[in-house]
């Protein structure tokens, strides 16, 4: 970190590379951050979500992100998609490509990436209950393309818990999404060593309504119940949990949120060590994504909403995170623009070049309410831990099955999200444009619109992928995909890729799944 | 009938299709039972068939329908469609994200009301008020 580089403020003041005392950044528990020099000698990875209508629409919007200076790539998928359903659905009328990219087959696939060097660019894809068939989608494409799959980069969300707790968006009942799970993670193990194949999300969790203190002690959680389920698969701990990364939100009380960023490498680094037995320093190094609070967006006066992603930008970047979305001004109304995305992308430039935060490691650290804040979310968490831990009778992940079963997660979440709710609605909270300061233009001008056209060019495209392909070659890459289900000692990544290959949808994959895995339904609470 | 002979109201709460977002339709519903309604939330997955049995079997008011996958413009109005279809005369509120261009289309449609994002706890129980109201209930 002393490297000969001089780093001076704006008006020519030499800084040090950190300032205070143990432990440093890079050391343990690495509450300061996982590198020394932190973003001195590495920025954050400018990842900015994108994804809507075809495929050759969301290609076109990341080559001018990357074309905008964005250094890796981030794909939202569309609501059938996440849902494991085919464009030509009855569930899917109405939704193809209309909150992200519409994917049903390899060639769909193809088109996403055309022209864009996959052994060059990062890519995260936010899958949850299908991300086996999306990330055999991309192995394959990547494949076709001569780029083989150990030399792939990027980032499976692939996080089933947190879906059952907050984002909903699952597929098959706990268990089997679990072997799901833990099946990408053996398979990018020994094949994708440049893979992150789980990004253990807290980020829906608290765009669903929880506390920043509930946030971190969930998502924790899920992290040590993947741990559990991946040792229990016969991995060793440091052959995987060095690639485990995690996404947290970047909300609005400055602060509380540092102190939850600093607190989560805290506890991870100690339980990795001291309760899974991991030596690998890289296994206690817990490094994540973060992106601006969606929620916190107002579809009122929308461009304030450039200051709010700002300041949560600079939380999360004061809080060390490797890699940062900052969302776009309107995107309480609508998916954004492509103006709405630049200047979101810019505003964390601006982070990064203009405001010198970048020069020194942890520069919170030491002050007496971020280290307090720190300590007690760390409390808070660990109150949690020990819930579920007792709820599991030693087991985080069969604490986390039981606290999914019983409704301990969606109900802490909707309760959190209807104080908070309270607390505007009586004024006790402000939120600038809605329930104060509320004169001024709400114009809302130049909204991106999916329009029906996406939805009929998808169905034609995928008629015709399904006219071209060998309805035998899907049929027998399907049966030994069952086959290989029914036996829960077998990778179902090797007969994913064949059925992907052979053109087998995404709904086909998914169909025969469920004949085996069976469907989850939700209880309804309130 | 007159809301002395009729109280309180009942609604019925779904999320159509596939979307996942249920944080607003679980404070709302929590905003009409402390508003006095009776809540029917049927919650996540819902069809146009199974919104139109709950409404016909429990006799609901007001339909609420919370959509944040911008599929409003076709989800709605088969919605209103369905109801129409199976003799039910309740109106349905949408709430979610829609666009200012799109209230006016949704109202063509025949949705009596729209909440956006930011709407206090008073405006989703007026909302949902006059539009039983508006059938000559509540």
């Amino acid at each position: 970190m002393t490297d000969g580089r001089e780093f001076t403020t704006m008006s020519g003041i030499p800084v040090n590379a950190v300032y205070g005392g143990d432990p440093l950044p890079g050391e343990f528990p690495y509450t300061r951050g996982i590198h020394p020099g932190m973003y001195r000698d590495r920025l954050w990875t400018m990842r900015m979500f994108a994804g809507f209508g075809t495929a050759e629409d969301t290609n076109r919007r990341f080559k001018e992100l990357l074309q905008a200076g964005g250094t890796g790539l981030s794909t939202a998928f569309d609501m059938p998609t996440l849902m494991g359903n085919d464009s030509d659905d009855e569930w899917s009328i109405g939704e193809v490509g209309r909150a992200g990219v519409a994917i049903d087959t390899l060639d769909d696939m193809a088109d996403l990436f055309a022209g864009i060097d996959l052994d060059r660019v990062s890519t995260s894809m936010t899958i949850n209950g299908p991300a086996p068939i999306l990330l055999a989608m991309y192995v394959a494409v990547a494949e076709a393309n001569g780029v083989e799959r150990a030399r792939l980069s990027g980032t499976l969300q692939n996080d089933i818990l947190k879906e059952y707790q907050a984002q909903k968006e699952y597929i098959f009942p706990p268990r089997p999404s679990v072997r799901l799970v833990s099946d990408v993670v053996r398979f990018t193990t020994t094949e994708m060593p440049l893979w992150n194949p789980i990004s253990i999300s807290g980020y829906h969790i608290r765009e669903a309504g929880s506390t920043a203190a509930h946030e971190l002690a969930f998502t924790l959680a899920n992290g040590f119940a993947y741990v559990e389920a991946a040792m229990a698969a016969g991995l060793d701990v440091d052959a995987f949990a060095p690639r485990l990364s995690f996404f947290f939100n970047s909300h609005s009380d400055f602060f509380e949120e540092v102190g939850k960023f600093r607190a989560a490498r805290r506890i991870w680094a100690r339980w990795m060590r001291d309760r899974y037995g991991a030596l690998d320093e890289r296994s206690l190094k817990l490094r994540f994504h973060t992106q601006t609070a969606g929620v916190s967006l107002t579809a009122q006066q929308p461009e304030i909403n450039i200051a709010r992603v700002a300041l949560q930008a600079l939380a999360g970047v004061l809080g060390g995170t490797q890699s940062l979305h900052t969302d776009s001004h309107d995107e309480a109304l609508a998916l954004p623009t492509e103006d709405a995305a630049r200047i979101a992308l810019r505003t964390q430039q601006i982070v990064a070049h203009e405001t010198g935060v970048t020069n020194v490691a942890d520069p919170l650290g030491g002050s007496d309410y971020v280290e307090w804040m720190t300590d007690e979310m760390e409390r808070r968490a660990e109150e949690v831990f020990a819930h579920l831990d007792d709820l599991g009778d030693g087991s985080i992940l069969e604490g986390v099955y039981l606290g999914i079963d019983n409704g301990f997660f969606v109900g802490e979440i909707a309760d959190a999200a209807y104080r908070f709710e309270r607390q505007v609605n009586r004024g006790q909270r402000i939120v600038v444009g809605v329930n104060a300061h509320n004169d001024g233009d709400d114009h809302r001008s130049g909204l991106l619109r999916i329009d029906q056209d996406t939805e009929d060019l998808q169905l034609k495209r995928l008629a015709e992928v399904k006219q071209d392909r060998s309805d035998e070659a899907v049929d027998t890459a399907l049966e030994q995909l069952v086959a290989d289900a029914s036996d829960p000692d077998v990778n179902l990544m090797p007969a994913i890729i064949d059925a992907v290959v052979a053109r087998a949808t995404e709904g086909e994959v998914v169909h025969a799944l469920e004949g085996v895995f069976g469907t989850y339904v939700e209880e309804p609470v309130v | 009938m007159s809301a002395a002979d009729r109280s309180p109201l009942r609604v019925v709460l779904a999320k159509l299709g596939l979307d996942g977002h249920d944080r607003g339709l679980k404070v709302v519903a929590r905003i009409l039972r402390d508003a006095g309604m009776e809540v029917v939330y049927l919650g996540l997955r819902q069809t146009t068939d199974t919104v139109v049995a709950a409404v016909e079997q429990e006799d609901a008011d007001v339909v609420g329908i919370s959509m944040h996958n911008a599929g409003h413009l076709v989800l709605a109005p088969r919605i209103v469609g369905a109801l129409a279809d199976a003799g039910l005369e309740v109106p349905v509120v949408i709430g979610g994200i829609v666009p200012d261009d799109d209230r006016l289309v949704l109202a063509d449609a025949g949705v009596v009301g729209v909440l956006g994002p930011g709407a206090s706890a008073e405006e989703v129980a007026t909302c949902v008020r006059d539009a039983a109201a508006s059938r000559g209930r509540g």
